[in-house]
């Protein structure tokens, strides 16, 4: 029963990801954000943006780079905290089990 | 050297001489799935900026609050943040042919309000605007908007309500991570239908046209957000039972922290 708590989910999480890529054969995948700026310039052909982002990144494998970072470090916070959680669980149990023992 | 450039006048004006070429230059399209920068007229800016400012501040009270009230509460806020952090760098596809990415503001939203969730939005979304061009700073205030306010009240307002009702816990914790996830979305495309209403059938036409595209690709990525914001939980039920017991209690009167 425990198992399947999280076999489930991270099979539905996988056919979810994978469905479209099946579906959707040929399609860009571009970013939602990217459409919209489209619409942007269909609505308001006129509009210029008038800022542009300080910094971008130089190339497609640097941005690839900052971004698997910032996946990287936080799957690393919450896998140590994650782990601290389950090994104080594990010495909580055997302090139970220690004093049921004694009783 | 870098910080005498930055400490030094004549350093700092090589440093503006050197930057100012960068922030005149034409933009480029950078795939991002919050509001480019620049792409709000500067009213708009003003407006959503001032709009979030009040949010931050409370957001900042709330989280002292939540720290004083328990440590241990300090590693599952950590978590959460690293919930969103992670997320937000994954862009999944979708059905439609394009891509977003979750914002994973239910998990926290859950464990601790929704104004808590304002502060670690807006680290998360100063970091992609300065360092991945995504999102920006001219349209910062209305990203927090969007993904550290509406999103996570509307997620907050689902999770109270599904508690009354018989659900289980787990599916009131998966719509309040999908409500977080399609209001974020929602009220990015109302936010740029208010600044781009189309000249046949004004806000509204430009709305549905938005919403076409930001609501609709974001709904099997807003499922899967539910299912791993309730494989977090599930985690949490085994590992971090005392604090979850602290932090989900039901609560007699509902403050928002």
């Amino acid at each position: 029963m425990k198992k399947w708590a999280y076999v489930l989910p991270v099979c539905a999480i996988v056919l979810l990801v994978i469905a479209p890529l099946i579906l959707n054969p040929g399609a860009p995948f571009d970013g939602a954000a990217c459409m919209a700026e489209d619409i942007i310039m269909k609505i308001n052909p006129d509009y210029e943006p008038w800022r542009a982002p300080i910094w971008e990144p130089p190339s497609g494998e640097i941005e690839s780079m900052l971004f698997t970072l910032q996946a990287a470090a936080g799957s690393l916070i919450m896998g140590f905290f994650l782990g601290k959680l389950s090994a104080r669980h594990k010495s909580n149990g055997k302090k139970v089990n220690a004093n049921a023992e004694k009783a | 050297m870098l910080m005498s450039l930055v400490r030094t006048r004549r350093g700092q004006a090589l440093l503006l001489a050197g930057t100012l070429p960068l922030m005149l230059s034409a933009p480029r399209s950078a795939s991002a799935m919050h509001i480019m920068e620049g792409f709000l007229p500067w009213g708009w800016s003003l407006f959503w900026t001032a709009v979030s400012i009040p949010f931050l501040l409370l957001g900042f009270r709330s989280i002292g609050r939540i720290m004083k009230l328990n440590p241990n509460y300090k590693m599952l806020l950590a978590l959460a943040g690293a919930f969103i952090f992670v997320v937000s760098a994954l862009k999944l596809p979708s059905v439609t042919g394009s891509c977003s990415h979750p914002t994973g503001v239910g998990l926290g939203t859950i464990l601790f309000g929704p104004l808590a969730m304002t502060v670690l939005s807006t680290i998360v979304l100063v970091f992609q605007a300065l360092l991945l061009a995504h999102g920006g700073i001219t349209t910062l205030g209305a990203n927090v908007f969007s993904m550290g306010i509406a999103g996570p009240l509307a997620a907050f307002a689902v999770y109270l309500l599904a508690q009354r009702t018989a659900l289980p816990r787990w599916l009131s914790i998966f719509f309040a991570a999908f409500t977080a996830s399609m209001v974020t979305y929602l009220v990015t495309s109302l936010q740029l239908a208010l600044a781009f209403p189309m000249e046949a059938g004004g806000v509204a036409a430009s709305l549905v046209k938005f919403a076409a595209i930001f609501a609709v690709t974001q709904i099997p990525i807003a499922v899967t957000e539910g299912i791993l914001t309730v494989l977090i939980f599930n985690v949490l039920y085994s590992y971090g039972s005392q604090e979850l017991a602290g932090l989900l209690k039901p609560r007699k009167e509902v403050h928002l922290h």
